[in-house]
């Protein structure tokens, strides 16, 4: 037993190793690069990086991104969540469809999507509003496949028939339903999908440039055209910057766990991890 | 034009769109505007292409005002256009504009090999890029395939290797010989691909060449003497343009001498830059830093830059691929 | 049991003799149906509409035939092979990822950590992510240097780097932190009595994964590497930064009818090939429904 544990701690130690150099490597390239100075034997220099903080419309772009991971999250949990505990307890023959359908995002390519989806912003910019906070019924959309995906493994770790129809015989309307039974008992399954639906909003740039919106990824775009050096400090930092967002997030989703109602569903099925959050923003 | 001024000051805002800092000193010209008439400027999509620009024309409050598009573009969209001939409209050739104000040549350069001088030996002819000392290193600055710039640049190794504006196969087969030997890099070349020494040799607009000179001092350009390749950008104001009386201001600001300047300042040739050594009215320091035009520039028309485009759509691949 | 003894059941119908139940059942996933029409099948309508009007104007099919070029099916291999083999190596290399987390503290910093590191590196790419790669393994990249200088010649037969091999490795840089995060849950459904199980009737580690873990875990491990496959297929950004070579993938080639500033923009030509392009993610996508169909049965 414990020769087995040693070798399963080698063979992590081994694969971390491996990982750690593949993926902290070419970034370590970046930050080396962005502290070049200009010519061959000038001392390195944090120029690059003081530009960054000095450009207005980074603030901005920054409340604005951070707003928009807000209201996506919250629509997707608003709109998503109550869908699939409907359809699992009373229409089940609609699962497939609904299945399928939050998976098409991910079969079209982002810039044909943005394509087809613009005559519809032209005409709610032009009959309702011009604000940024629009975009975020598109990135709902985009977010769809990884919500769906960590939302219904966290359903099917609970017993939602049985928890349901406790708390309706108990006199439960169907609001309390669902904020007191179902939600307690999947946190950590709504802070994936939650956490993904950030950072996906966070990356994504193709939508909000094709719409003419500038969001945190576009301003980052012009940021690093000042400078060579700043193209790459700026992407570092906004790799530094979501990767404290999502600890930050990680965290909170474990403190809300001990607050549950109903007996929590604490199996090993019990989705611990976080989904993947924007792909769809490597296509940008 | 004090009415103009006005009216542009209710309105209050601008915007453009495609227009990199770096790119002829736009940042310059960009805050240069700001500062004097106190209009506040939106920059969208700056690494969009001429053809992005176009596309962002969506009718709505956010749509750009200005667009600032390569010949082919501007040319097959006519039609979005709204008509304005600038005070100094007669200062502009014939030839460099339409004739009822629907798109005007703003600045231009031609195309050159950049390169460091540190890290290959100097360039005298484009066939000496397929010399040994070359390996890996000779890039493009945008995909042919749908880049204007990078398609001038296979334009321009056509007519240095016996082709000429309608025969841009010459380039094509140049590239294919460059890829062969192991010198083409098909990386996009950038700023930081070229401060970090990935593309030592770039095929780029002269005026964007001279942009590197503050990342790597020992940067030089080389235009080749058989075959000068001309490229001007044009403006253009959209014709549903949420702003009209800036997006006009902002047009007289880029014809005047300051804007003028400006450009010429980022190594740019301006339109007007001969009736403005005329007047005197010109930089003479930023125009004495151009580099000398050793031949007599060619510049090809929409159609040769149409029939350009579709064979090299067709072979680009098979032949760099 | 009659029906007053049990409210619970469908207060808003009566629970046996089912006529009213539907109409109102089926007001619940309205909402969400009326969204995603507006959002996702209308645009989708809109590019198949659009794909099929030709370039003077009418309606033909002239589009998809601008498809049957060699060019146009050498984009669309090169997309498949570089998805494939990035979702293959991607799947593996993940897994394996995967599993030396999901063995440790499951709220532990490590497993934190690695958590939001994927979540962010997910999601990179695009100039930057080719730019860090050419700089580490490029022709002037200080891997490439420093294992020359012992020796180790990095590219003998030209570079391939700057090739499809090149770009499937650098794709991969997202791809293995995308399968640690949608392959983690089904590791997290382990339950140490197989092990137990497989020890108590004689069995040693190899009989655990060939006979019982391996077999259980596969369909998702198929199925996320599925995902993989969609994900690579449709990026873009890195190849648009990293090949100058004209439309060397299917993505590639949407993105220059769309956007080409050289005269040869033709956005129906565009939107039938992102069509063309749904058509083949839509078979991988239906694999990959059927699978989460199985996985789903052995992990209850």
């Amino acid at each position: 037993m414990s020769r087995r544990r040693i070798r399963l701690q080698a063979l992590r130690i081994a694969i971390f190793a491996l990982a750690a150099a593949f993926f902290l490597v070419p970034i370590g390239a970046m930050f080396e690069f962005s502290t070049r100075g200009i010519g061959v034997a000038s001392p390195r220099t944090l120029s690059a990086w003081a530009a960054i903080p000095s450009t207005p419309e980074l603030a901005t772009a920054i409340t604005v991104s951070l707003e928009l991971a807000l209201i996506t999250s919250l629509l997707m949990l608003g709109l998503l969540l109550p869908t699939m505990v409907w359809v699992r307890l009373r229409l089940p023959r609609l699962n497939r469809i609904v299945e399928f359908i939050c998976l098409m995002p991910l079969t079209v390519p982002a810039i044909a999507l943005v394509v087809g989806i613009k005559p519809l912003y032209i005409w709610i910019s032009l009959n309702f509003t011009d604000s940024i906070l629009t975009l975020s019924f598109a990135y709902l959309i985009l977010v769809l496949p990884y919500a769906y995906r960590s939302l219904d493994a966290g359903l099917a770790a609970i017993d939602l028939k049985t928890l349901t129809e406790a708390a309706r015989s108990l006199g439960a309307g169907w609001g309390t339903v669902m904020l007191r039974v179902v939600v307690p008992n999947m946190p950590a399954a709504i802070l994936n999908a939650s956490l993904l639906s950030a950072s996906l909003v966070l990356g994504e740039y193709t939508f909000a440039n094709l719409l003419n919106y500038e969001n945190l990824q576009v301003a980052i775009q012009y940021v690093s055209l000042v400078s060579a050096g700043t193209s790459i400090a700026v992407a570092v930092a906004s790799l530094l910057f979501a990767f404290v967002l999502l600890m930050i997030l990680s965290f909170a989703g474990s403190r809300r766990r001990r607050g549950g109602r109903v007996v929590p569903a604490e199996t090993p099925i019990a989705p611990v991890a976080t989904v993947p959050p924007s792909l769809l923003a490597e296509g940008s | 034009m004090d009415a103009l001024v006005k009216a542009a000051k209710a309105e209050g805002k601008l915007t453009v769109i495609a227009l990199p800092p770096d790119w002829a000193n736009y940042g310059a010209v960009i805050s240069g505007f700001k500062a004097k008439y106190n209009i506040d400027i939106t920059s969208l999509n700056p690494n969009g292409s001429s053809q992005d620009e176009v596309n962002a024309f969506d009718g709505t409050s956010r749509a750009p005002d200005v667009v600032d598009v390569g010949q082919a573009v501007a040319l097959a969209n006519t039609a979005k256009f709204a008509p304005y001939q600038v005070k100094e409209w007669s200062d502009i050739p014939g030839g460099a504009k339409e004739s009822t104000g629907l798109w005007f040549n703003d600045y231009g350069g031609y195309m050159g090999i950049g390169y460091d001088s540190t890290k290959v030996p100097a360039i005298t002819s484009v066939q000496d890029l397929l010399g040994s000392a070359f390996k890996s290193k000779v890039a493009l600055a945008g995909d042919p395939t749908k880049s204007n710039q990078g398609l001038n640049g296979v334009i321009m190794a056509s007519v240095a290797n016996g082709g000429s504006l309608d025969d841009v196969s010459k380039g094509v087969d140049f590239f294919k010989q460059l890829k062969q030997k192991g010198n083409y890099v098909p990386v996009v070349g950038t700023a930081a691909t070229v401060k970090s020494g990935q593309t030592p040799v770039l095929f780029e607009w002269d005026y964007l060449s001279a942009s590197h000179g503050k990342d790597v001092p020992t940067w030089k350009i080389f235009v080749p003497s058989n075959a000068v390749i001309g490229g001007y950008y044009s403006q253009a104001i959209n014709k549903q343009a949420p702003h009209p009386a800036a997006a006009r201001l902002w047009e007289e600001y880029l014809y005047s001498d300051e804007g003028q300047n400006l450009w010429l300042k980022g190594g740019a040739r301006p339109v007007r830059q001969a009736a403005m050594t005329a007047s005197g009215t010109v930089d003479k320091t930023a125009a004495a830093a151009l580099p000398a035009v050793p031949g007599t520039p060619q510049v090809p028309s929409g159609d040769q830059t149409s029939k350009a485009s579709q064979y090299v759509v067709a072979n680009w691949s098979a032949a760099v691929a | 049991m009659t029906a007053a003894g049990n409210p619970a059941f469908n207060a808003a119908a009566r629970p046996l003799g089912g006529g009213r139940r539907l109409p109102l059942t089926w007001l619940g996933v309205v909402p969400f149906f009326i969204y995603v029409g507006i959002f996702l099948l209308l645009p989708t309508a809109i590019i198949l509409a659009g794909s099929l009007i030709g370039p003077d104007g009418s309606i033909s099919l002239s589009n998809f035939e601008g498809i049957n070029k060699p060019y146009m099916y050498k984009s669309f291999t090169n997309s498949i092979e570089i998805s494939t083999i990035s979702a293959v190596l991607g799947a593996i290399f993940g897994a394996l990822l995967a599993y030396a987390v999901a063995t440790g503290d499951p709220k532990g910093f490590l497993r934190r950590s690695v958590m939001s590191a994927a979540g962010v590196v997910a999601q990179f790419g695009g100039v930057t992510l080719t730019f860090a790669f050419v700089a580490t393994i490029g022709t002037e990249g200080f891997v490439y240097l420093w294992l020359q200088q012992h020796g180790i010649e990095m590219y003998p037969n030209g570079v391939w780097f700057f090739d499809l091999p090149g770009l499937t490795l650098i794709y991969l840089y997202f791809q293995i932190p995308l399968m640690v995060l949608v392959f983690i849950p089904a590791l997290d459904g382990i339950r140490p009595q197989w092990r137990e199980a497989t020890e108590s009737l004689g069995g040693n580690a190899w009989h655990y994964w060939r006979y019982v873990a391996g077999p259980l875990l596969f369909p998702s491990f198929l199925g996320c590497t599925l995902l993989l496959f969609a994900n690579a297929f449709s990026a873009y950004a890195t190849a648009a930064a990293l090949l100058t070579q004209g439309g060397v993938i299917a993505p590639l080639q949407v993105q220059a009818l769309l956007t080409s500033e050289t005269g040869s923009s033709a956005p129906g030509l565009a939107k039938a090939l992102a069509l063309a392009m749904v058509a083949v993610v839509l078979v991988v996508m239906s694999l990959y429904a059927l699978l989460q169909r199985r996985t789903s049965q052995w992990l209850r």
